[in-house]
């Protein structure tokens, strides 16, 4: 391994923070865009770098400025955070390259160089999270990441977002600071914050109290974050409202960048230290996972925004990650793993066609929409190929983790069969939510066009679409080529593991 | 040409063909019409150098990548797969000289679009010809049902799409909804979805149970059109006659009932299925849909329409063929399903070139039409006698492998079946010639019209005379038929 290469886990942290404060200088229309696209993709870079060498079976362990643990700060980057760097600087990545047009629209150009600034704060802020090795500079990084997304969400013209960027705001705010109650319960019994010595100390004072209400606030807190049902209320209205490029790079790294926390504190601190907790968050988590799916796709069926639309099939498809992981199980847990990374795919997708619509569509209510295809019928085969992904059809991405959740549901028994109808009821009503939307787009004709004419092509920008559609193709090359998330996942997962018999 | 080099080019010389058309069609016409029947061409070379290997009783196979443990994308060349594809790639190619005169006879719009998309459709016929797991199968499957849509909907005009959305709407929620549980399903007990002879269920599931499996694949694979998911292809018949020639009588519609059969005799097998009881209800259902779909093609006055209730019932022939479940019945499968495909495209070519030269649809206004267009309804009566299976033509022989093998498994329902539905066949067929022959013409004064296009003529000559041709020599397709049930270890 060379030099340079060793210091990839803090360059994808630092990368992007240092890039933030001068983006702020960057007056002239279009730099600063120019520039924080640049730093995104120089990120994206350095996630496949790092991804490529923790395929090789290397874990990258780094210590700022040289000093070690316990008195320095340690990043460590392994399969699972190097499966979700790649989600989070891809999904920043396509973001921007596809959203100029639209963010040009949306942000006055005066603040643009802050709200861009406040971008790469937020994508730093992310990727701090999962470099991180102790759960102190988590907690730092998860404020840096909170506050630049709260600018981002209410970024927007429209002045609804502010009322929901409260929202989010606030119940944020509690997530944050219930984990911080609770890594401080952690650290007056153990005296650590690293992660890694938690993980040892807490054995000596496993059953008592303090830590046990430390992981009740940690695993709360997070599910927070992470919009886990009954948790998400802060959601739907957060996305709907935020500028269409936000939407695109929050809906499919935000939550999940949480859910990693969550999954490393209970898998990796908690599970094998006290006892029972892998039945304690089975039975805590599961009921939560299946309300989500159930109701999150049931209100997607109603709801007759596109954005509210595919915030609340989010909210279920957090439910198949979180169901996944509280199997417990080796398949279980790959097969939540890999439905972050299908997910991402599949739920990026769908917005960047949401953004490409909104091009042409002020009004993005279902009945707004009808007979779109016409008019941009790129842009709506890309929507049908991310829908079909986030059904789980065979031959796309979302196939592959729910055929590992179907297995994972097998090993169950009994139980296993009602998670098997759960899911599959899920991917109905996805089928639904979808087709209501292709129904609206290609069935039925536009209401103002006189009759007999023919309706004019116009389509999204030229860079929006070939960035569309390259997600879109990306959902089909990841549902047949499957090796590189896969072995991610399942080596992750083995990890996560590793203490349980 | 290695056979896995032939298999992977089957599949990838229609889509480079499509490229082609593509990208020739902003160019000119004729070499746009020139890339697509050198496609067509190329790709029955590719496909019938696989036909000596399988005479021999090779298996020849690829295996492209795995999905999934377990699951992968592979395929495997077996005799109905071969048929199968040999039939569409060699009727592809007529069709294309048939599009050729139907597209620039009536002027239609969009004839680059129509080109690829018939290409790709064709790619995914090959996918699922010779896929050689239930997965494979599906994507294909899925390929086609979307590939077809624009073809479908190529009008664009407010009824056209209405109908577009029926044909996508049943094939894509019965997929999904039911093939895909079906084949999940087929995964998690035997651990395989390979197609293997003689089955691979045997011992995985037991009871009612394999009467429902069976249940979801004959009605998720609903491009077989067993009622009551059949009400897409009456749909389709918006699209332009050539699509509804070789989509809908022939690639289509038997990439469902092929689905059926190769489920029949490779997931399940043939012995397993005959001995479980709760999958007697195919046969009836196929039974009832023959007859029922008859029914409706009587009262039906629009000729396409007519040959779509038509083709609801011969597909069902297959189907009920196949399940009852006897060697010499799986041959008469596969034989109906050639012999109903030269039968029913003769007749849709027909229909298009009355359509083209006269814009005549309706039953009503082909009084004495005969006289006017000879050659096509020359053309257009062979294909009716083989509906119905009168000798000399492809429709008897094939009724006759059926009967046989009826009489195997002694199931004189399967017999009474299909003396009634022939007697039908024969009412709703009988009176379209005689009206064509021996009535008065009633073309309005002004409206006079003779033949259609040549290339147009030419297609159908040649699908009527394969349709007397499959009469006379039919040994080969036996043969090669014979071995999907003799075959087993």
């Amino acid at each position: 391994m060379t030099a340079p290469e060793l210091h990839l886990p803090v360059l994808q942290v630092v990368v992007p923070m240092l890039i933030a404060p001068l983006i702020v200088l960057l007056r002239p229309q279009g730099l600063a865009w120019a520039a924080t696209t640049a730093a995104s993709l120089l990120s994206f870079a350095i996630a496949i770098q790092l991804t490529t060498g923790v395929l090789g079976g290397h874990t990258y362990q780094y210590a700022l400025g040289g000093w070690e643990a316990p008195f320095g700060i340690a990043l460590e980057v392994n399969s699972l955070s190097a499966l979700l760097l790649l989600v989070l600087t891809g999904a920043s990545t396509a973001a921007l390259l596809a959203g100029k047009a639209s963010l040009d629209r949306q942000i006055e150009a005066h603040r643009q160089p802050l709200f861009f600034s406040a971008w790469l704060l937020a994508l730093a802020g992310l990727a701090g999270i999962l470099v991180a090795a102790d759960a102190f500079n988590i907690f730092v990084f998860m404020e840096i990441s909170s506050l630049a997304s709260y600018v981002l969400v209410a970024g927007g013209p429209d002045r609804r977002a502010l009322p929901a960027v409260f929202k989010y705001l606030i119940m944020g705010t509690i997530g944050a600071t219930f984990y911080l109650i609770g890594v401080g319960l952690i650290y007056m019994m153990t005296g650590t914050l690293s992660l890694a010595d938690m993980e040892i100390r807490i054995h000596e004072v496993a059953e008592q109290r303090p830590i046990l209400v430390a992981a009740g606030f940690i695993t709360v807190g997070l599910a927070l974050k992470a919009a886990v049902f009954p948790l998400h209320v802060w959601l739907p209205n957060a996305y709907t409202y935020a500028p269409h490029a936000v939407t695109v790079f929050l809906a499919a790294c935000a939550t999940k960048v949480s859910l990693f926390v969550l999954l490393k504190f209970d898998f990796v601190v908690f599970q094998h230290n006290l006892l029972g907790h892998d039945v304690q968050f089975a039975a805590f988590l599961m009921p939560l996972a299946v309300l989500a799916i159930l109701v999150g796709s049931a209100v997607a069926m109603f709801e007759s925004n596109v954005k509210r639309l595919f915030a609340y099939s989010s909210v279920a498809q957090i439910g198949y990650i979180l169901l996944g992981a509280s199997m417990v199980s080796y398949l279980g847990l790959s097969g939540g793993l890999l439905h972050i990374f299908n997910h991402a795919l599949s739920k990026g997708t769908l917005f960047l066609a949401v953004m490409c619509l909104s091009m042409q569509y002020a009004n993005l209510q279902l009945e707004h929409l009808a007979g779109a295809a016409r008019r941009m019928p790129w842009t709506m085969a890309a929507l049908v190929v991310g829908g079909l992904s986030l059904i789980g059809v065979p031959g796309t991405a979302g196939f592959v983790s729910k055929w590992y959740l179907l297995t994972a549901a097998l090993e169950q028994g009994a139980l296993g069969m009602f998670l098997i109808a759960v899911i599959v009821l899920g991917s109905l009503m996805a089928v639904v939510y979808i087709w209501r939307i292709i129904e609206a787009a290609w069935f039925t004709a536009p209401a103002e066009a006189p009759p007999g004419a023919q309706q004019m092509r116009t389509e999204a920008p030229t860079l929006m679409l070939v960035v569309t559609w390259l997600a879109a193709l990306s959902n089909i090359w990841f549902g047949l080529v499957t090796h590189v998330p896969r072995e991610l996942a399942t080596t992750a997962a083995a990890n996560l593991l590793r203490h349980l018999p | 040409m290695s056979p896995e080099t032939a298999i992977l080019a089957a599949l990838a010389v229609p889509l480079a063909g499509a490229l082609l058309i593509g990208l020739t069609g902003r160019v000119n016409a004729n070499l746009r019409e020139t890339c697509t029947l050198l496609t067509a061409a190329t790709l029955i070379y590719c496909v019938w150098q696989l036909l000596p290997l399988i005479f021999a009783g090779e298996r020849p196979g690829v295996q492209l990548l795995d999905v999934l443990p377990g699951i992968s994308i592979a395929f495997e060349v077996e005799p109905l797969g071969m048929l199968f594809a040999a039939m569409a790639s060699g009727l592809w190619l007529i069709n294309s000289i048939y599009s050729i005169g139907y597209m620039r006879g009536n002027r239609e719009k969009n004839q680059t679009r129509f080109y690829v998309m018939f290409a790709v459709s064709l790619a995914a016929v090959m996918g699922i010809a010779f896929a050689g797991n239930l997965f494979t199968l599906f994507l294909f499957y899925e390929m086609l049902t979307l590939s077809t849509y624009p073809l479908v909907s190529h009008k664009g005009d407010a009824a056209t799409v209405r109908s577009a959305r029926t044909y996508l709407g049943i094939l894509i929620s019965a997929s999904i909804g039911l093939l895909l549980p079906a084949i999940i399903w087929t995964y998690s007990v035997a651990g395989t979805g390979d197609f293997t002879v003689g089955g691979i269920l045997r011992g995985h599931i037991e009871g009612p149970q394999i009467g429902l499996l069976l249940g979801l694949f004959v009605f998720g694979a609903a491009k077989a059109a067993v009622m009551p998911v059949h009400r897409w292809l009456p749909a389709a018949m918006v699209a332009p006659t050539p699509v509804s020639a070789l989509l809908h009588a022939v690639a289509v519609v038997k990439a469902g009932v092929f689905t059926i059969v190769k489920i029949i005799v490779y997931v399940f097998g043939v012995d397993f299925l005959f001995a479980a009881p709760s999958s007697d209800w195919l046969f009836f259902a196929a039974a009832f849909t023959i007859i029922a779909a008859s029914l409706v093609a009587l009262k039906q006055q629009n000729l396409k329409r007519l040959l779509a209730y038509s083709t609801i019932a011969q597909l069902s022939y297959v189907v009920m063929a196949s399940a009852i479940l006897k060697p010499l019945a799986e041959v008469g499968a596969a034989m109906h399903m050639l012999a109903h495909s030269f039968g029913k495209i003769t007749l849709f070519f027909a229909a298009g070139a009355i359509y083209t030269a006269s814009k005549k649809t309706e039953l009503g206004q082909l009084r004495g039409i005969g006289r006017r267009m000879p050659i096509t309804m020359i053309a257009f009566t062979i294909g009716a006698l083989s509906m119905i299976g009168v000798p000399p033509t492809a429709g008897f022989v094939s009724k006759w492998y059926i009967l046989a093998g009826a009489f195997q498994a002694d199931n004189y329902l399967a017999l009474a079946t299909i003396i009634i539905s022939t007697a039908l066949n024969a009412a709703y067929f009988l009176p379209i010639i005689y009206l064509a022959w021996f009535e008065k013409d009633n073309t309005p004064p002004g409206q006079e019209h003779g033949e259609a296009p040549f290339a147009v003529l030419l297609a159908l000559a040649i699908t009527a005379a394969l349709t007397i041709g499959l009469f006379v020599y039919s040994a080969p397709v036996y043969e090669l038929e014979s071995q999907l049930v003799r075959g087993q270890p």
